[in-house]
């Protein structure tokens, strides 16, 4: 994805991962800031499906040729899919960081933390900082 | 008609050697059988046996060789060209080394052979060990680790095993933010955690972290000085107080030994444990990423966790059998015994073996004695030099470095390649590429490429990570001025490149062998050998 | 020079080191020499050596004797092969990095595993870092390592495996090889890994696919060193269950320099190709579609992944590995196999005629392929002094590692070991032993 784009049916966390939160279901990824930062995805090791995610700790790691990132949990709860097609097209997570390029989904462990998260707005302010 | 200008190597279709296989064909001159034949059934039953031969290459010797050698022509390499990368120190590799590592005494003995028929090459690591020991400042020596993060991990488990001993079971080990990969992962391996402290504006340990962080928990601090900015950090003494006060060991890692031989010493600053890189200030060809050697040296307090064997010195009837009548290298005081054999005036000739009676060692890093080739390079470099060479070298090389960074602060360099730190470096330092970034819109990466058309090495790259678009830049002592002048002429030439047209450096480079390859693909489709 | 900088001495450039740590005195070591001088001096130090050029070796213990052949000095003497540092900046290091990806694929070839790395120090420290390749895969406690393992291996592996958190327990030998009894026995769910030697240390070949078949039962991975030279007869440890195969390399194609430098290879199954340490060279292509290569997967590596990498290993044995597939290129296909069968062919002559010797009988009765161990009833140290007074290095005394073989020789043969040789080590080890006996007599 070419220019940067940050939706605003998203919440964000300041570590630059999104989550699109549907009743107690959130579906999580990386911001285009952090895909940008980090080059082309080569690699993305899906964790297992049943994993248990703690908000503002890393659950994951993406790689570019030349760097590694944790992946920071924007929310709490338990890893109930994952996107295994990013297998064999990590380069998604570049190409189309809200869509295609999603990592996990998981179910919520607590509702009132999606509070805690940034609008696109507040998002896109902490960039500019 | 447009000429096609592609240079040989650039047109070649390259084939592995594997490609160049024709069955049948052979190299190797065998001896006949000579003895009486019995079935292989009978001598490795069937089940133990391989079925099928392994694919390796059929092909001639002259095929082999030409290979190889067309092969070597697609490399840069230091006999050829100026090669400043930082934390490297890629000094001139003298000739004679590969001499006297291929007399047949060096070459061909065998490492079990027995101490009596391996004298030659016992004292010679003992007049290494006193060379080192004295050049660190700490009297007792290990040439056991392979490598510098051998060396590393060594003493993080002598430290370790210092601390077991004392009935104390730390968790911590504090490096600096700008450490180099190796120490991290060394602490890791060793089982203990990595606590970063951080640097200050000045480019040296910030103090208060380290106060800060500094408790019982830490067993160890590591640290390089010069550090990976190439900066000498004057506070280092009480640093060496702050470790030392929390009961802790301070680890020095020998990188950038080159910069301070014979003017000062990392033993008298306070550290326990000094690694050394013979592939680094000592001369060890660098292979295209070894053979390196990675010696320790260490205080009193840790000589009984070392690596064993220990190389031990023992006069005519103090031979093997006495235990504790020998010498350990470093504790008589230097060693002038140079060309001599270490006689002590009217005694029996000094006789040299390996003491394996260490109750507290950590035990072996490795099989045998450690990378003895590399021993004799880096001796008969000790020797060529002597202590005068020695700090000719320190001084040579903090003043080419010095050197060289005043020819980048001249204008036309400087404002886009700043000094990250405003102050005289020693042998190496490093320039930031953000300004050029922003300026004129190619990267540190984008330079280096570039460099690679005018004939040079780039520089270290995008380390030391605190540095943003790092270039780390180390000449070494063994560059003229003519060479530190041109490379500053041509960074100059292409950097006024960028300001007319960026395009250039960022599709550079154009006339090496392949231009700029896919990394990405190969890491996301890794192909790790060739395809049968 | 220093009118550039700006500074009116050198001494100035040293202004940040404190005066009370400037040493203030020369080193204490003798001056420079010229280039002739210092020739001589190490000359002199070589000549008290006795290498296996004064007498006839069979000594082995990890190390052999072998023909290195002239291309191998010619080639790696070569300035852009010895010179260069790691190939960090691939479009000028292709010869370096091909030599890489050749010799990951002889190493695949060799031991029928599908990844390999661009190699490690040497032996004993290669199945150390397997060791750490095993915490990563499973993080269990336990480790098994069978004696049959080379007692400096053992040492190294339990040297590291106290950094790693893990127990080092060892799994004796039965009638020469590991005792499968014992080790069933040593297996739990708690197990990371079992490390097996083939052949093992005392010369013997071992059934490695049942003893992997029984790790694999609890889960544990299966770590195998390998005698690379036997992998032409042998079958290979891709084969027999192993996932992680390591070993020493001086063997091919590299000198003996009294123990390194020389290197260790690497390889191991598909599963842990991410966890493997060291460097790997990959193939791709450039932005003209050539074909080249890169160093890979550097995300393992502690350059990028520092605390978390796969090893803190760093510089490598990156020219003695070109040594390695050179030599592998010499011997070819059908060399390795001619090798192997020829050493298994002399290697039982050897055992048969020494074992026939009065004072002098086989350890065990296992399969050799290039290396037996005796019993002696004379002291072993003094045979030994006896038969080095005849020109002939009999072998590696077992008591040096372990006192309950202290009546042991190891007898190693390499292609130079001729049956001329090995009918001379007879007469002169026979006399030997039979001299000891008759001065051990005439003393009771």
């Amino acid at each position: 994805m070419a220019e940067p784009s940050y939706p605003d049916d998203l919440r964000y966390h300041p570590e630059h991962d999104w989550a699109r939160v549907e009743d107690d279901v959130a579906t999580l990824g990386i911001t285009w800031f952090a895909q940008e930062a980090l080059g082309e995805v080569v690699f993305f090791e899906s964790p297992a499906i049943g994993t248990a995610v703690r908000k503002d700790e890393p659950y994951a790691e993406v790689e570019s040729v030349k760097a590694v990132s944790d992946v920071i949990a924007p929310l709490s709860g338990e890893i109930v899919e994952v996107n295994e097609a990013l297998g064999d097209s990590p380069e998604q997570i570049n190409h189309d960081p809200y869509g295609e390029g999603w990592l996990v989904k998981i179910r919520l462990a607590d509702s009132a933390e999606v509070d805690e998260l940034l609008d696109t707005a507040a998002y896109q302010a902490s960039l500019g900082s | 008609m447009t000429v096609d200008t592609q240079t040989p190597q650039q047109r070649e279709q390259v084939k592995t050697i594997f490609e160049k296989s024709h069955p049948g064909r052979r190299a190797a001159t065998l001896p006949a059988l000579d003895v009486p034949a019995r079935s292989l059934d009978e001598l490795i039953p069937a089940v133990s046996r391989r079925a099928s031969p392994p694919a390796l290459p059929e092909i001639s010797e002259p095929e082999i060789v030409r290979h190889y050698n067309r092969l070597s022509q697609r490399n840069f390499d230091l006999d050829s060209g100026f090669y400043p990368l930082g934390s490297c120190t890629m000094k001139h590799n003298p000739k004679l080394h590969e001499r006297v590592a291929a007399l047949p005494g060096n070459a061909r003995l065998h490492p079990a052979q027995v101490p009596a028929r391996a004298q030659g090459a016992l004292e010679l690591m003992w007049h290494l060990e006193c060379a080192l020991s004295e050049i660190a400042g700490l009297p007792h020596v290990s040439l056991q680790p392979s490598a510098g993060s051998h060396g590393e991990l060594a003493g993080v488990l002598l430290t370790r095993a210092y601390h077991e001993d004392r009935g104390e079971h730390r968790t911590k080990v504090l490096t600096p933010d700008t450490a180099h990969g190796t120490n991290p992962a060394t602490v890791t391996m060793a089982g203990y955690e990595v606590v970063k402290v951080g640097t200050a504006p000045d480019g040296g340990v910030d103090v208060d972290d380290l106060i800060a962080k500094a408790d019982e928990q830490v067993a160890c601090l590591m640290l390089t000085n010069p550090n990976t900015l190439g900066l000498f950090d004057s506070n280092i003494a009480e640093i060496a107080r702050i470790v030392h006060g929390v009961g802790a060991t301070l680890y020095y890692d020998g990188a950038n030994l080159n910069a301070i031989m014979g003017v000062t010493r990392p033993g008298d600053m306070g550290f326990d444990i000094v690694h050394f890189n013979l592939h680094k200030s000592f001369t060890q060809p660098h292979g295209g990423g070894g053979p390196g050697s990675g010696p320790i040296a260490v205080s009193e307090r840790m000589e009984p966790y070392l690596p064993r064997p220990v190389l031990v010195r023992r006069h005519g009837d103090e031979r093997a059998g006495s235990a504790g009548s020998g010498d350990v290298a470093g504790t008589t005081g230097g060693d002038r015994a140079g060309a001599e054999n270490g006689d002590r005036p009217g005694s029996e000739p000094a006789f040299y073996e390996l003491d394996f009676e260490r109750p507290k060692s950590i035990g072996r890093l490795r099989g045998f004695q450690g990378n003895y080739g590399v021993f004799v390079r880096a001796y008969a470099y000790i020797c060529s030099l002597g202590a005068d060479g020695l700090r000719d070298v320190a001084e040579t090389s903090v003043l080419n470095a010095n050197y060289l960074l005043a020819r980048l602060r001249r204008a036309g360099v400087a404002e886009y390649l700043p000094v990250a730190y405003d102050r005289l470096c020693m042998h190496e330092f490093v320039l930031s590429g953000a300004p050029m970034k922003r300026e004129l819109k190619i990267r540190t990466l984008d330079l280096a490429k570039r460099l690679l058309d005018h004939g040079f090495h780039p520089p270290t790259v995008y380390f030391p990570l605190l540095v943003d678009e790092a270039l780390l830049i180390e000449p070494t002592e063994t560059e003229t001025r003519e060479t530190l002048d041109a490379f500053a002429d041509v960074i100059a030439e292409i950097l006024r490149e960028a300001r007319e047209d960026p395009e250039i450096a960022r599709n550079a480079p154009y006339s090496t062998p392949v231009r700029r390859l896919d990394e990405a693909r190969a890491a996301k489709h890794p192909v790790i050998r060739q395809r049968r | 020079m220093l009118a550039e900088i700006g500074v009116d001495s050198i001494e100035d450039l040293f202004a940040d080191v404190p005066d009370d740590l400037l040493l203030g005195r020369e080193l204490d070591l003798p001056p420079g020499r010229t280039e002739a001088e210092v020739y001589e001096h190490l000359r002199a130090l070589a000549e008290r050596n006795v290498s296996t050029e004064r007498e006839t070796c069979f000594l082995g213990a990890g190390m052999y004797d072998h023909y290195v052949p002239a291309l191998i000095d010619s080639i790696l003497s070569r300035s852009e092969f010895l010179t260069p540092y790691t190939p960090y900046q691939p479009e000028v290091s292709q010869g370096g990095l091909q030599v890489m990806f050749e010799y990951q694929t002889a190493i695949c070839e060799l031991t029928a595993l599908p990844v390999a790395n661009a190699s490690m120090y040497e032996g004993p420290s290669a199945l150390a870092a397997a060791g750490y390749l095993a915490k990563l895969a499973n993080g269990r406690p336990r480790m098994l390592v069978s004696r049959g393992v080379h007692p400096h291996s053992r040492e190294t592996l339990e040297t590291l495996a106290v950094g790693y958190g893990t127990t080092v327990e060892q799994v004796t030998l039965r009638d020469g090889v590991t005792d499968r009894e014992a080790l069933t026995n040593a297996l739990a769910g708690d197990v990371s890994a079992i490390f097996l030697q083939q052949p093992n240390f005392l010369g013997a070949v071992e059934d490695i696919a049942p003893l992997a078949a029984a790790a694999h039962e609890h889960g544990a991975l299966v770590v195998c060193a390998c005698d690379p030279l036997t992998l032409g007869v042998l079958a290979p440890p891709g084969e027999c269950g192993v996932d992680v195969a390591v070993g020493e390399g001086q063997t091919l194609g590299n000198r003996l320099d009294f123990g390194g430098p020389s290197f260790g290879f690497f390889a191991a199954t598909e599963e842990h190709l991410r966890r493997m340490p060291g460097r790997i060279a990959g193939e791709t292509v450039d932005a003209d579609g050539r074909r080249g290569f890169v160093l890979t997967l550097q995300t393992r590596e502690q350059h990028i992944r520092r605390e978390r990498a796969t090893s803190n290993i760093c510089t490598s044995q990156a020219l003695n590995a070109l040594g390695g597939v050179i030599y592998l290129s010499w011997l070819g296909r059908r060399g390795i196999v001619e090798l192997g069968e020829l050493l298994a062919q002399r290697t039982a002559y050897a055992r048969d005629t020494l074992s026939a010797l009065p004072g002098v009988s086989a350890l065990h009765d296992q399969p050799v392929v290039r290396e037996f161990a005796v019993h002696l009833q004379a002291p072993v140290e003094a045979v030994l002094e006896r038969c080095a007074a005849a020109g002939i290095n009999a072998g590696y005394a077992l008591g040096r590692d372990d006192p309950e073989l202290a009546d042991g020789l190891l007898i190693a043969l390499t292609e130079q070991r001729s049956r001329a040789d090995i009918d001379r080590l007879a007469d002169v080890l026979g006399a030997a032993v039979a001299a000891e006996l008759e001065h051990v007599g005439t003393r009771a």
